[in-house]
């Protein structure tokens, strides 16, 4: 017990985390089970139906979906990129100077141009 | 002591204090909702739960609440995907709770002779952590929508996941300016930065220094909470309750307890980022001092319980900002949603990101 005590490394700043996750999940999954495990259990077949307005379901859940969403997952992919390049040159920005700006001025304007071409494309539309 | 006895100790002394602060803040702000929103409109709100003929404004709501969830029927629909219907409310909740490791919570403190920060992880990435995990939410709203086997969950889910997804690139961008200020993204340091004067007057806050910055942030924050005035994946008006129409029971309240547990951990990254954490205006380790010289000597006792006061009393502002303006400010549609996010917010975050660079461009910075 002393040796596995030792050779955990407790001030490690990521061993909270761990201990941390352990809770989070733990109370989760925990909610999950005692809600089911307390509550009453009365099968009905209307209760366990999905909900459409006091009547029987008129369509099922297989809809079609906009292609406006794949749109906006793809641009999300982008842009989310470019910010996590961004971090970095965030921080180090001082040290940097004008070099850094220029150089991510370039960056940032190339992708820009990408969003005024989504824009004028009508991707970012919705009626 | 064993040294590394006292390290567990301390670690799991920080989550229990972290935790059991957010989830008062989380159980007390489902009543502080329904009476906000009680008086706001004019009505007295609930007031009717009493143990033992004591009412207390209410404030045993919450608890009833919570028994009565729990003794409901937990169904799952026949239609449902049964796994990842159980999985998405665990998905909802979860990740929101490991986001407060990051977050400094008061100044260091000195205990037998060794130097603790009050926060729960030091960790040197800070808000990337932040953003890591809380974008594993997502995935809580996208599974719920898809698992119940139903259209109004799913269109619900959509929504909203578009929508997270969408602002996400803005949060980013606008929190990019408070980077290149304060040289850093652990939010320890980002705290300690914000204890210095500005022009020698004001103190160095990052709502001060990048109050374009705070604005798109605090928008991005509120469209991330799917709060109002973005609340509409659940908009009742179309989609009955949006992504947890299916949910019943405690797997309900966990979607509930999600959404205040994110409106907590949101006012808390709100004031450490622009409000200087537990930073107390012109107070220094030893006592006040202000601008024009003056300033008095404080016990540090009396400093440290400013200082922890201060951090509580700006998270429960910014969570009471979250009910007042959802109170206020109607509904947006969605193709307004989606405009602002992509017209308005992400052009304006590159306009501030090369605004900032400009200044600290500028000699003498």
């Amino acid at each position: 017990m002393s040796g596995l005590l030792a050779s955990l490394q407790f001030s490690s700043p990521y061993f909270p985390v761990i201990v941390l996750m352990a809770v989070a999940v733990g109370l989760s999954a925990g909610f999950v089970f005692l809600s089911q495990w307390v509550g009453p259990k009365r099968y009905d077949r209307t209760k366990y139906s999905e909900y459409e307005c006091g009547v029987d379901p008129l369509t099922t859940s297989t809809v079609r979906i906009s292609v406006k969403f794949f749109l906006v997952a793809i641009l999300f992919l982008l842009f989310d990129l470019e910010t996590t390049f961004l971090y970095p040159w965030a921080v180090l920005y001082r040290s940097l100077g004008l070099f850094g700006f220029v150089e991510m001025g370039v960056f940032v304007g190339i992708l820009l141009v990408g969003l005024v071409y989504a824009w004028k494309k009508g991707a970012l539309e919705w009626q | 002591m064993n040294p590394a006895l006292f390290d567990l100790v301390v670690a799991v002394a920080r989550i229990a204090v972290m935790l059991a602060f957010c989830l008062t803040l989380v159980v007390v702000f489902t009543w502080v909702e329904r009476k906000g929103a009680a008086y706001i409109q004019d009505r007295r709100g609930p007031n009717r739960a009493a143990i033992f003929g004591i009412r207390a404004w209410g404030l045993f709501h919450p608890m009833a609440d919570a028994l009565k969830f729990l003794f409901k029927e937990d169904f799952i629909p026949d239609r449902a995907h049964r796994l990842f219907y159980q999985i998405a409310p665990m998905f909802a909740l979860a990740p929101v709770i490991m986001t407060i490791a990051v977050i400094p919570f008061g100044p260091d403190v000195t205990l037998f002779g060794r130097r603790i920060a009050l926060q729960i992880a030091d960790l040197n990435v800070g808000i990337l952590y932040i953003f890591a995990v809380s974008g594993m939410t997502v995935y809580g709203v996208v599974l719920a929508g898809w698992s119940s086997g139903s259209k109004y969950p799913l269109l619900g889910g959509l929504r909203s996941s578009a929508q997270m997804l969408s602002y996400e690139v803005s949060m980013g961008l606008s929190l990019m300016g408070i980077f290149m200020v304060f040289q850093s993204v652990r939010l320890s340091q980002i705290v300690a930065a914000q204890g210095g004067l500005l022009f020698g007057v004001l103190p160095k806050w990052g709502v001060f220094v990048q109050p374009l910055g705070f604005v798109l942030f605090l928008v991005a924050q509120y469209a991330e909470a799917n709060r109002t005035p973005f609340d509409l994946p659940e908009g009742e008006s179309e989609l009955v309750a949006g992504y947890h129409t299916e949910y019943g029971s405690f797997k309900f309240s966990m979607f509930m307890m999600a959404e205040y547990f994110h409106m907590v951990v949101g006012a808390a990254i709100l004031s450490t980022l622009f409000f200087g954490g537990w930073q107390f205006p012109y107070l220094g380790d030893t006592g006040f001092l202000f601008p024009g010289g003056a300033g008095f000597a404080l016990p540090p006792a009396l400093v440290f319980l400013l200082r922890i006061g201060s951090f509580v009393g700006k998270v429960v502002f910014f969570a009471w900002l979250y009910v007042w303006v959802r109170w206020t400010i109607p509904r947006f549609r969605y193709d307004q949603v989606m405009r602002l996010g992509w017209k308005m917010m992400l052009p304006l975050s590159l306009a501030n990101l090369f605004a900032t660079g400009l200044i600290l461009l500028l000699p003498g910075r």
